[in-house]
């Protein structure tokens, strides 16, 4: 007999597993299953299919799974930190500071790495935090940060600097052409490389936030209560927030601008398993892998053999999910 | 028992408290009485820290300034209005989290704090509703489960923020025979924001009236709560008889 509370966690490791396998499987040659255990699990024969799933598809799937783990992870964890379902990496600007930031780096030729760490990904982490900071502060009035305050400030930042990302690759003319693709979520940066790069950062901060479960769940109740059952509010706050921050602009420095799992994945998970940030974070991880791979999938195979920018398939999923989420919370009030 | 000295706070250039110095006795239920805006909140928030404030707090001796947040909440619990609780929150859940002063980050909890809060939401008598989520419960039966969460930190001192506001006449007086209940077997020192005159009369060991953020009047209850007090304090005359069951005043607003 499985225990109650592990089943939640079974099940989204299961369709995790499938999406893997279907992200390995599909794409312009299709590769039967059983070829591709063969093949992951070294017993294979055929050769174009080792070359397809060791060289193109795995650190795709590895690359996406990861951003959706990201995005989906730091998503849950803005929601929870903002006490918003509507909060997501995108629509408090997080995410479009973070493209700035790396466009400059392109843009600026910057070395490759510093101290092996590679710059585009610092340069976006770096902007990252500073869009929050500065919309947290514009937001903020006295003690406290209203919600709708946030959404606005976030929202009209994320503008600028997309208009700013903008005026930089319109101005360098061939050498930022491949941003643009990026920015879309084209995962143009692909390969194991990008894989290795990633993998530190998104760990590190899924690490970060799955241990922030318990502060969130107090921070539900509004700071002042946090405080008064015992949690040191500012501390945890500032904890989270650089977490989930580092978490999305690794996901945007190697993967672009992806909207709406961030979204829709912790709301999935909260209907369907409940609110308590415990699991909703661990489970929104999973979930978010899941749902990037087969959005990728979609993405893939929709308009075959050209393919779709993975932003556009979130995001032509995404909306109409927004839309109805922002109904339910307005009618229902199940937050 | 609590040692409140010189206490000042400030909303920027609002003074909200202003030279507060009271003492408050181990066991004894004060009341807090006065206008809208008179600080009655936010002497709440200073002595449980959640407000920058000037002056000394000292708990059976323990300067309460140099606590940290988890220490505070070992001492002083806090029972809030229940406006905006996050409704998906299961009543147990909510519960355990007054546990939080005694766990670490990750908020991993012992037998011990699974049976100090079965305990806790028992003496409320909210055990039947443990698995229900708190959006689902009435204002009265949200309030117990918070009275319960508090009860959870098993702490000796235990505020309360107009517990009442929001409750119908049953749940007001259910309320605060817990309370008092509560007070005598746990031994609790109870210090409880009031707009209810009548409650604070039958419920209250001692009262203090707060206008302006100072201390206009303070005694036993039955001394404080005369009508030249009152009328003072809310610019309306008031007639105090003694009530016609048990042994307390009961005020009537007057025609002016």
């Amino acid at each position: 007999m499985i225990p109650k509370s592990l089943a939640p966690f079974l099940l989204s490791s299961f369709l995790l597993l499938i999406s893997v396998l279907l992200s390995i499987a599909i794409g312009s040659v299709f590769i039967p299953l059983p070829d591709v255990w063969q093949t992951i699990s070294g017993q294979a024969a055929n050769q174009t299919f080792q070359t397809i799933i060791w060289d193109i598809r795995l650190p795709r799937t590895a690359l996406i799974l990861l951003t959706g783990a990201a995005l989906a992870g730091s998503g849950a964890a803005f929601q929870g930190l903002f006490r918003n379902p509507l909060a997501d990496p995108y629509l408090i600007g997080v995410a479009s500071g973070a493209g700035l930031g790396a466009v400059i780096a392109m843009s600026i030729k910057w070395p490759y790495s510093f101290f092996g760490l590679m710059a585009v990904p610092m340069a976006a982490f770096a902007a990252g935090m500073l869009t929050v900071f500065l919309v947290y502060w514009i937001a903020r009035i006295g003690q406290t940060v209203p919600t709708t305050n946030l959404i606005l400030a976030g929202t009209v930042f994320s503008s600028f600097a997309t208009a700013l990302t903008s005026l930089l690759m319109l101005r360098s003319s061939g050498e930022l052409r491949r941003a643009l693709g990026w920015l879309l979520g084209g995962l143009s940066l692909g390969g194991w490389d990008a894989v290795l790069a990633l993998l530190p950062y998104v760990l590190v901060g899924l690490a970060l936030l799955s241990l922030s479960g318990h502060a969130l769940n107090l921070l539900q109740f509004g700071d002042e209560q946090a405080q008064q059952m015992g949690l040191n509010a500012t501390r945890a706050k500032t904890f989270i927030l650089i977490a989930a921050s580092l978490t999305t602009a690794s996901a945007v420095a190697f993967a672009g601008i992806i909207g709406f799992i961030g979204l829709i994945v912790p709301h999935i998970v909260r209907l369907w398993w409940g609110g308590d940030y415990r699991r909703l974070i661990p489970l929104s991880i999973l979930g978010g892998g899941t749902a990037l791979l087969l959005a990728d999938v979609v993405a893939r195979v929709a308009i075959s053999p050209q393919e779709l920018p993975i932003g556009v398939v979130t995001a032509l999923a995404g909306s109409p999910f927004f839309l109805w989420v922002l109904r339910r919370s307005k009618n229902e009030g199940y937050w | 028992m609590i040692e409140i000295k010189n206490l000042n706070v400030a909303y920027g250039a609002r003074r909200a408290l202003k030279d507060i110095s009271l003492d408050i006795e181990s066991g004894e239920t004060l009341a807090l009485l006065g206008p809208n805006g008179s600080g009655k909140s936010t002497f709440i928030r200073a002595l449980s820290g959640v407000v920058p404030a000037s002056g000394s707090l000292r708990l059976f001796g323990r300067d309460l300034n140099g606590l940290n947040a988890a220490a505070r909440a070992r001492l002083i619990a806090v029972v809030p209005q229940t406006v905006a609780l996050p409704p998906a929150f299961a009543v147990w859940e909510t519960v355990l989290l007054g546990r939080t002063p005694y766990l670490n980050f990750l908020g991993q909890v012992s037998a011990r704090d699974e049976q100090i809060a079965r305990e806790s939401l028992q003496k409320v008598d909210a055990l039947a509703f443990a698995g229900r989520r708190v959006g689902e419960l009435s204002g009265g039966e949200q309030q117990r489960v918070l009275v319960a969460r508090a009860l959870a930190q098993s702490t000796p001192v235990l505020l309360l923020d107009e517990p009442t506001t929001h409750l119908d006449l049953e749940h007001q007086i259910g309320l605060l025979e817990l309370i008092r209940r509560l007070a005598r077997e746990e031994k609790l020192t109870v210090v409880i924001a009031l707009h209810d005159l009548n409650l604070a009369a039958r419920y209250a060991d001692r009262t203090a009236f707060l206008v302006g953020g100072e201390i206009r009047a303070l005694g036993a209850t039955k001394e404080v709560l005369r009508p030249d007090v009152i009328s003072d304090v809310y610019h309306w005359p008031v007639k105090v008889i003694q009530h016609p069951f048990i042994d307390a005043p009961l005020i009537l607003p007057d025609i002016k």
